[in-house]
């Protein structure tokens, strides 16, 4: 056994639908809990499709800040009565994995509709008490060096991307002056004024070689959709997103002495076999971008290009919103902000505005099929959770 | 009442008003209780005298809001101290040889001072022997029975190692030899001897025959010692009287104790 | 190279002397391994007793096949700095305090990658030693070093606080007239101390060394009696802001156990001096040391005990003395634990029967004390916690590792025999 995917013939998602993408914008700071913002994303969500309460049987949640509670402790706190329950921990993974959970269970019956959340608050101690705590590899063995967090660890895999593959600072600059333009046309992005290849190179060093613009801003705010079948969309009269194929994998490559990949390698031809496409068929990209140097991993990981050569790729191509290969185009976490696990679903949740021909002043032209990638929890050394999906619909009229 | 007892009655009432007049002084002979001060110092496999400590119970803080103590510990040898015939191995056996049983009168009486401070400043080892006790005799007359009688060196005026005196040989300071012993206890039947060194005997008095005389006459014969005293040099060499009770310590071969003279004012030395 | 340290200037009276903060000390139990090798400065690494994997990070089962059986094992610490980062911002205080701060991915030979903190002298891509070391929270953390000496490498700064170099730093020896003074003075001088404080008590009475202390450089001696809390009350009010280096050398040692002894006299002494001591002058220095772990480049650095192995386990000839040292060991991790707060390492030197006139009827091999002053100092320079000194001592925690009633039984069969 390999462990690799493709042995068997999966079984698809026919008739199973994402729809009421919902985003709460995001603050910096909050006093608000993460309850709070579970709440008014799911209030969103359900509102849009027209749903109370108690007719939601299935319910996922995504959070850090929920603590002491999880998802059980909000099915009483939020006055839910689901039959199908799920917490899911895997961080900017945690969208995907949500979405490919949920879609099992309606499409198996054990759900009728199940409401997929995550929220985080971010009160002003908030994040280095979750650094602090994050992991028991990451306490024992990554925190205590400099204790920068994510940034450090994501600074070794940058410093030894570039050297491996000779990527430059502008190369990840172009990743991020590209989402600041689209995220220029969110209303809600966090960032409002326009970044230049300059400033981001002037930027201040953070943890050499990530500057300031390489890094998330940690925001609070909760993102939402809802999984059914899709004749129940069809009678409520609500825009769909169907799912073409999902791939989640966790601990890939182990023996990679430094992460220069992700677990989408192990998985990708599946993803675009099951979902009977390929690369040059993707209208819009959605990654999980923690980092620039993440991006460039899932670009090349997800087949647009070889490995090592992200670099020439983000200098050949486009990546706004009217670009050739429109990326990341609410803002992304870059420049909208870091909603904690939230982080995990903005790409999703935009995607399903996006095919569903919803996502207004960020809307792609062509935005038929969109893949979406998670990438999750710097658990040691390296993201541990991979995931990725490619989902259909109309796209604008 | 009897004649006598009015007698005594007025002496005490008198006394009382000499002292506070002070036709009679009250000079200290004691060091102060100093942990840093000299103990005698025996070969080290011996067991040793305990250096005086002390350890703060409460000073008005949390351990003690109002009052301030310590708790102290010593040997019984520790400073200037009282030896009981009990200390020494030629007294265990006599009958009320402990501090505890001594009778009370003893701790009061007499004193006669020799002065030994010239011969001293020249050499550590003086001695004193039998021909200075009958000079001094010869000046101040023979030595009462049942009176204390101090050998004034000035050593008291050393301090540190000096005072100590330790070389390799062992200790080297002022002391009586046997013969001396012999002629204080057995002839003039003294009551005590004292010294301002850290013992009744002579630094080297290992090496006399029988060794440590001082100690081994004195405390054979139920006599007691008084060392590591200070001020010897003001006191007349006849006509002070001493208070010296050491504290009552259940069979104690001695303590640490405030020794004080009486002394007449116009006898007053120095 | 390494710009070398200079004496520091003097103190600005009118700065707050800095509080000490520490990196993060939150570990798992399996991580605490790390802790236990780096006391005695060892590489050591997890390693499946059924497959020869090595883990890490530290873990519960194997990673390969799932047993649970994961020894530490001492491996080669060699490797190449495969990437590296210059931390500039930290969520930690005391790496805000210290940045910029080098830290970086070392890949063994043997395999694991570890993240590490990076020496000043060392490149990325270059083959270098990891180093297993106690931080200023009493963690371990690995350090990257060059592979071979470089000039002044131990003052490199992340260096230096991951040790206790004397190096300019100011050291208090608590007996003048214990065996090892002498030796302990001039290692320290030859250690670039800045200042050694020597305690001498009963100055009243000669000692052999005197003359011959007096004439090492930079030696200043001072009256101190540990068992006299006045006498320690007033030297700390002296020098207590100005100690760095604590050695509490000082040692009352007779032999017998107990009923070879007819009192408890020689006993108190034994605890007077090797337990109170220790406890006088840890209450007494102790806070002052505890403020001052952060207090620049010869801040407050370690608390040194020198102590005999039979804390370990009893050896009856010297049965007394024994127990004495091993209620000083225990004291001394209580202080550990006290002085863990401002950073300052306790290291305890053991050490088998001394070259001194209490051992003097047994046989040898006996430590020298100059072998005792020397592992003082690479112990402070390694930033080590136990130390055993000379053969005995290593052999008696090996066989106490190996089971601890074993060796008690050895040790009654063992008593006296040499005594």
């Amino acid at each position: 056994m390999t462990g690799k995917a493709g042995k068997r013939r999966r079984q698809g998602y026919e008739g199973i639908v994402a729809v009421a993408p919902a985003s709460v914008p995001y603050q910096r700071y909050s006093i608000e809990t993460a309850h709070w913002w579970i709440a008014r994303a799911l209030r969103a969500s359900l509102q849009q499709a027209g749903i109370a309460p108690r007719d939601v049987d299935g319910f996922s949640v995504a959070s850090f800040t929920l603590f002491p509670d999880t998802a059980v402790g909000l099915t009483q706190h939020l006055g839910l009565t689901p039959r199908w329950l799920d917490h899911i921990p895997m961080g900017g993974a945690s969208g995907v994995a949500a979405l490919r959970r949920a879609a099992r269970a309606v499409q198996a019956g054990d759900a009728d509709v199940v409401a997929c959340v995550s929220g985080d608050t971010n009160h002003v101690d908030s994040f280095r008490r979750m650094l602090s705590s994050f992991s028991r590899f990451a306490q024992d063995a990554s925190y205590p060096y400099g204790s920068g967090g994510p940034n450090a660890c994501f600074a070794l895999l940058t410093d030894y991307y570039m050297r491996e593959f000779g990527a430059t600072r502008e190369d990840f600059g172009r990743i991020c002056v590209a989402q600041r333009a689209n995220a220029l046309r969110n209303p809600h992005a966090v960032m409002k004024t326009p970044l230049t290849m300059q400033q981001y190179i002037e930027a201040r060093p953070i943890s050499d070689p990530i500057h300031l613009f390489d890094c998330v801003m940690p925001v609070a705010g909760a993102e939402a959709f809802l999984v059914m079948r899709e004749e129940d969309a069809r009678a409520a009269g609500l825009p769909a997103a169907h799912i073409l194929s999902t791939i989640e994998r966790h601990n890939a490559f182990p023996d990679d002495p430094i992460q220069i990949r992700g677990g989408w390698e192990m998985d990708i031809d599946e993803l675009y076999a099951m979902a009977g496409t390929e690369v040059k068929d993707i209208d819009l990209l959605q990654t999980y971008d923690d980092y620039p140097v993440i991006v460039m991993m899932q670009i090349e990981d997800l087949g647009f290009c070889g490995k090592g050569e992200g670099p020439a790729f983000v200098r050949a191509h486009d990546l706004t919103i009217d670009g050739d290969l429109p990326h990341n185009t609410s803002g992304g976490q870059l420049s909208a902000g870091q909603a904690g696990a939230a982080g995990g679903f903005i790409g999703l949740v935009e995607a399903i505005r996006q095919v569903t021909g919803q996502a207004g002043p960020t809307q792609v032209s062509k935005a038929r099929q969109a893949l979406v990638s998670g990438f999750g929890m710097i658990n040691y050394d390296r993201g541990v959770c991979s995931s990725a999906a490619i989902i259909a619909g109309e796209g604008p009229a | 009442m009897t004649t006598a007892v009015l007698n005594a009655s007025s002496m005490l009432t008198e006394f009382a008003a000499a002292i506070a007049t002070g036709e009679i002084e009250v000079v200290d002979l004691t060091h102060t209780l100093d942990p840093d001060f000299p103990v005698i110092i025996l070969p080290p496999e011996f067991g040793q005298c305990a250096r005086f400590r002390m350890e703060e119970i409460s000073a008005y803080d949390h351990r003690g809001p109002g009052w301030k103590w310590y708790n102290f510990t010593c040997c019984e040898h520790t400073g200037t101290h009282f030896d009981a015939p009990i200390h020494w191995v030629s007294g265990r056996d006599l009958p009320n040889n402990a501090v505890d049983t001594i009778p009370p009168e003893h701790f009061v009486g007499p004193v006669c001072v020799i002065d030994c401070s010239e011969g001293s400043k020249t050499d550590d080892d003086f001695e004193l022997t039998p021909d200075i006790i009958l000079a001094w005799e010869r000046q101040h007359g023979q030595i009462p029975e049942d009176s204390w009688v101090f050998m004034r060196t000035d050593w008291s005026k050393r301090s540190g190692a000096e005072y100590l005196n330790m070389r390799k040989d062992g200790q080297h300071s002022p002391g009586p030899t046997p013969e001396a012993m012999r002629l204080l206890v057995d002839d003039r039947n003294i009551r005590g001897f004292g010294t301002e060194t850290v013992g009744t005997d002579a630094g080297q008095a290992m090496h006399y025959s029988p060794p440590m005389p001082a100690h081994y006459y004195l405390h054979g014969a139920g006599r007691y010692g008084l060392q590591c005293m200070r001020n010897l040099d003001l006191l007349p060499p006849t006509g002070a009287i001493l208070f010296s009770a050491p504290l009552k310590i259940k069979q104690g071969t001695g303590s640490p104790l405030r020794v004080l003279a009486l002394v007449p004012k116009e006898a007053a030395n120095g | 190279m390494t710009t070398p340290v200079v004496p520091p200037p003097k103190k600005d009276p009118q700065k707050r002397t800095r509080v000490p903060t520490r990196p993060s000390h939150f570990r798992s139990r399996a991580a605490l391994g790390l802790a236990a090798a780096a006391a005695e400065g060892r590489f050591m690494l997890q390693r499946c007793s059924e497959c020869g994997t090595l883990q890490y990070p530290p873990r519960d089962a194997c990673a390969s096949c799932l047993s649970a059986d994961l020894p530490w094992m001492d491996v080669s610490p060699k490797g190449k700095l495969i990437a590296g980062t210059v931390v500039r911002t930290s969520t930690n205080v005391y790496f805000r305090e210290r940045t910029p701060w080098r830290v970086g991915t070392v890949q063994l030979e043997e395999g694991p990658s570890i993240i590490c903190h990076v020496h000043g002298d060392v490149q990325t891509g270059e083959d270098v030693v990891l180093i297993n070391r106690l931080d200023k929270s009493g963690q371990a953390v690995f350090l990257a070093i060059p592979q071979g000496r470089t000039a002044n490498m131990e003052d490199d700064p992340q260096m230096r606080e991951l040790t206790c170099d004397p190096k300019f730093r100011r050291v208090l020896i608590t007996d003048a007239r214990a065996p090892n003074a002498l030796a302990l003075a001039k290692a320290f001088a030859q250690a670039q101390a800045s200042i050694i404080f020597i305690g001498e008590s009963e100055s009243w009475r000669s000692y052999p060394a005197h003359e011959e202390l007096r004439a090492v450089p930079k030696v200043e001696i001072l009256p101190l009696d540990v068992t006299d809390t006045g006498s320690v009350l007033e030297l700390c009010g002296e020098i207590g802001g100005k100690t760095d280096i604590l050695v509490n050398n000082a040692r009352y040692v007779r032999p017998g156990g107990i009923m070879n002894r007819g009192d408890v006299i020689f006993a108190k002494d034994e605890m007077e001096v090797n337990f109170f001591g220790l406890m006088r002058l840890a209450q007494i220095f102790g806070p002052a040391m505890r403020g001052r772990g952060a207090d620049g480049q010869n801040s407050a650095t370690a608390w040194v005990n020198v102590l005999s192995v039979y804390a370990w386990s009893n050896m009856p000839d010297y049965g007394s003395f024994s127990a004495s040292n091993a209620a000083a060991l225990s004291l001394s991790q209580c202080l550990r634990a006290e002085l863990s707060a401002g950073g300052v390492r306790v290291m305890n030197v053991f050490s088998g029967p001394t070259e001194d006139e209490w051992h003097q009827p047994l046989p040898p091999p006996k430590v020298a004390p100059e072998a005792i002053a020397r592992s003082v100092i690479s112990g402070l320079k390694d930033g080590l916690e136990e130390v055993f000194v000379g053969d005995v001592a290593k052999d008696l925690i090996e066989r106490w590792r190996a089971g601890p009633k074993i060796l008690e039984r050895e040790m009654i069969e063992n008593a006296g025999q040499d005594a």
